[in-house]
């Protein structure tokens, strides 16, 4: 549908409408051919259910949901890993071999007839997004509330030529993702939802096209090698898958057993290094009037766009190894979608200073991290030998919580995000006079700066919510270029 | 009820241990028995705020929930350990009634310590005895604010108070109010979230 938006509800076409339906407002052309056609359809297509007004997704989208307990088996393991770990648990052969033959059949008149009652339509101010056979569902995403659009290409889909599309705006849920749409509609539709949602004058959005980026940082394929093979965790689950199913072979004498603990560690061990690498490959972040760009992956393209000002949290992350080569990783936190996406998965001071200086305007990291202050050492009765971890720092834009020992990790909230703070003292605390701060941001989650002197405690509360009051006011327009 | 304790620079502060009436701690003082009572702190710009308690009506129905709870859990085990084991053993169900006689006055602790204060631009919300909190919400981060009251609350005359922010992590719930006074909160808390909203 690239470029071909009309509004739905402008004109009206009562007179194309066959008896059963009622008269709805008109449909609009589309790319494929598909909706105009499909919905007037006589005789053998009348027993389908109504079909909503929209844009249909991609014709193949119903083959996936077909084969979606199946796929569980063979797709998923290469194309979705976590999903296969869980799968995997949970199926044995009789199992999947019963859902073969009694579930296909109705999963494939599910998956068409799911398909056929999915569309989406995009007005002035939304994205209506409309599914559900048995419970019909609408759902009306904000666009000027949009907080990041997705856009992912698992290898399989690439290989057909669909991506998916998900916007992530505060509530809404798995099912709201558009999967699957061809791919050039996927990217038309995601430049014109960014510039709808930008404030562009309506008339030229869907001609706006993707705006210009400019790259900021590319992770070499060499770093990100060097990088994951510093790390601890992909190591220890490596040996453990190595160790663990050989000692319970030895120890049980039954090899169920070592299979039964083997394929989960796997799992988890493919998830943290290769699966990891996989994901994190050809790493690109670039900015653009409509946000942050990140790219990547090697046999799942992945694709995110968060507009100006969405960001609720930065975490940076330095595991011990990385601490004498002085890299960096950086996540961040966006409300809406759910958890922590990876902002750079592993970068240098440099290119990390630049790029957070990008995300969120007028920070600077070095500043950010050398403000930090450490703990009272009293707090070493508190929390023995990792207290030296614990700090908190105040600079004009962000608040900052430093913890970790070996494995350092800095949270930067913007004042502006911060939705309410508290503090809270268990007994133990005090009695040492210790108190946590906790700032919660709008990203489902709250930063942590514990074991602080109980009157700085108190001081750092009161002013941060004079801090998070005031800090608003800098902020920019939710449609950012108005 | 004495001034709650001030910070150095005037800041809110968590109220120190039970701080009045140690002697008997079911009289909470005649000062709490009306939630309307102020206690002046002063903020850094000199303007005044008040701390306020919870209404006393809400000790009564813990309390009383605590009465109900009792009996219904300990009668049953008395009579199945007298049928077991022998009547002597029923006795040992007596050893739970000196948890519930420092329950009875840990309630009229930790209901001393709900208590919260309107500031010109936040809302602080401070309660806990053992483990302490202290919640400041600003106004302008309100996204909901809900009034509720169960049964029992009803029959105690009271309501319930929640504020939502964007922020999951914001637990910030003012129980055993008057209804009269929840409503007015809201409406209040409401007039002032949307002169100063902000959204996430």
């Amino acid at each position: 549908m690239s470029g071909e938006h009309e509004q739905p509800g402008e004109h009206e076409q009562p007179g194309e409408r066959e008896p059963p339906e009622p008269p709805e407002p008109g449909e609009r052309p589309d790319a494929h051919g598909q909706c105009g056609e499909d919905r007037r359809e006589p005789g053998p297509f009348r027993w389908l259910p109504n079909r909503p007004e929209g844009t249909r997704l991609h014709p193949i989208t119903p083959w996936r949901r077909t084969w979606a307990p199946i796929a569980a088996l063979a797709v998923f393991a290469v194309q979705d890993l976590n999903r296969a770990r869980e799968w995997i648990t949970q199926l044995t052969l009789g199992w999947v071999l019963l859902a073969m033959v009694v579930l296909l059949p109705f999963a494939a008149a599910y998956g068409f007839l799911s398909w056929w009652v999915t569309s989406y339509q995009v007005t002035d101010t939304e994205l209506r997004i409309r599914s559900g056979l048995f419970f019909r569902r609408v759902a009306h995403i904000r666009l000027d509330r949009i907080q990041a659009v997705d856009v992912t290409r698992p290898l399989l889909a690439r290989v057909a030529g669909v991506a998916k599309l998900k916007l992530d705006v505060v509530g809404t849920e798995a099912k709201d993702e558009l999967a699957f749409l061809g791919e050039a509609d996927a990217v038309a539709l995601r430049a014109e939802l960014l510039a709808r949602a930008a404030g562009i004058a309506p008339e030229v959005a869907p001609s706006a096209g993707e705006a210009p980026e400019r790259l900021l940082a590319r992770v070499p394929t060499r770093m990100l090698t060097v990088a994951l093979l510093l790390v601890g965790t992909g190591w220890s689950f490596v040996a453990a898958t190595l160790l663990v199913p050989w000692g319970m072979w030895w120890f049980t004498g039954s090899p169920g057993a070592a299979i039964a603990t083997g394929v989960p560690m796997l799992g988890g061990a493919w998830v943290s290094t290769l699966g990891r690498y996989l994901t994190e490959y050809d790493w690109k972040v670039a900015e653009s009037p409509d946000g942050l760009r990140i790219d990547h992956g090697l046999l799942d393209r992945e694709h995110a766009t968060v507009p100006p000002g969405r960001v609720q949290a930065v975490r940076v992350l330095q595991p011990r190894l990385w601490r004498s080569r002085d890299w960096l990783r950086m996540e961040l936190s966006v409300a809406g979608s759910d958890g922590k996406s990876v902002l750079l998965p592993v970068a240098d001071r440099a290119t990390a200073e630049e790029v957070l200086a990008r995300v969120l305007p007028g920070v600077r990291l070095s500043e950010a991290v050398a403000g930090v202050q450490p703990v009272p050492g009293r707090a070493r009765w508190a929390v023995p030998l990792w207290w030296r971890g614990y700090g908190l720092g105040v600079t004009g834009a962000v608040l900052v919580t430093r913890r970790g020992l070996l494995r350092r990790e800095w949270i930067l909230v913007p004042h502006a995000k911060v939705q309410s703070v508290r503090l809270k003292q268990g007994p133990w605390a005090r009695r040492l006079r210790l108190a946590d701060v906790y700032a919660d941001h709008g990203a489902n989650g709250s930063t942590k700066a514990g074991l602080r002197d109980v009157a700085e405690a108190h001081a750092v509360v009161s002013a941060q919510a004079e801090r998070s009051r005031t800090g608003r006011r800098t902020a920019g327009p939710e449609r950012w270029l108005t | 009820m004495p001034a709650a304790p001030e910070g150095p620079s005037g800041t809110p502060r968590l109220q120190d241990a039970p701080h009045h009436d140690r002697t008997d701690p079911a009289d909470p003082g005649p000062a709490r028995t009306d939630a309307g009572e102020h206690v002046a702190d002063r903020t850094p710009d000199g303007s005044d705020y008040a701390w306020r308690g919870v209404e006393r009506a809400l000790l009564r129905m813990r309390r009383a929930v605590l009465l109900m709870i009792l009996p219904t859990v300990l009668l049953p085990a008395a009579v199945l350990l007298g049928w077991l084991a022998g009547p002597y053993w029923a006795l040992l169900v007596l050893l739970p009634l000196a948890p519930a006689a420092f329950g009875w006055y840990a309630l009229a602790r930790n209901w001393r310590s709900w208590r919260y204060a309107e500031r010109a631009d936040d809302l602080l919300i401070s309660r806990g005895v053992m483990w302490r909190e202290l919640t400041v919400v600003p106004y302008g981060r309100m996204q909901l604010v809900e009034v509720t009251s169960g049964p029992l609350e009803r029959r105690y005359g009271l309501a319930r108070l929640q504020l939502h922010t964007a922020a999951a992590a914001t637990d910030a719930q003012i129980p055993g109010l008057v209804p009269a006074e929840a409503e007015r909160l809201r409406d209040r808390l409401t007039e002032l979230g949307e002169a100063r909203s902000a959204g996430l």
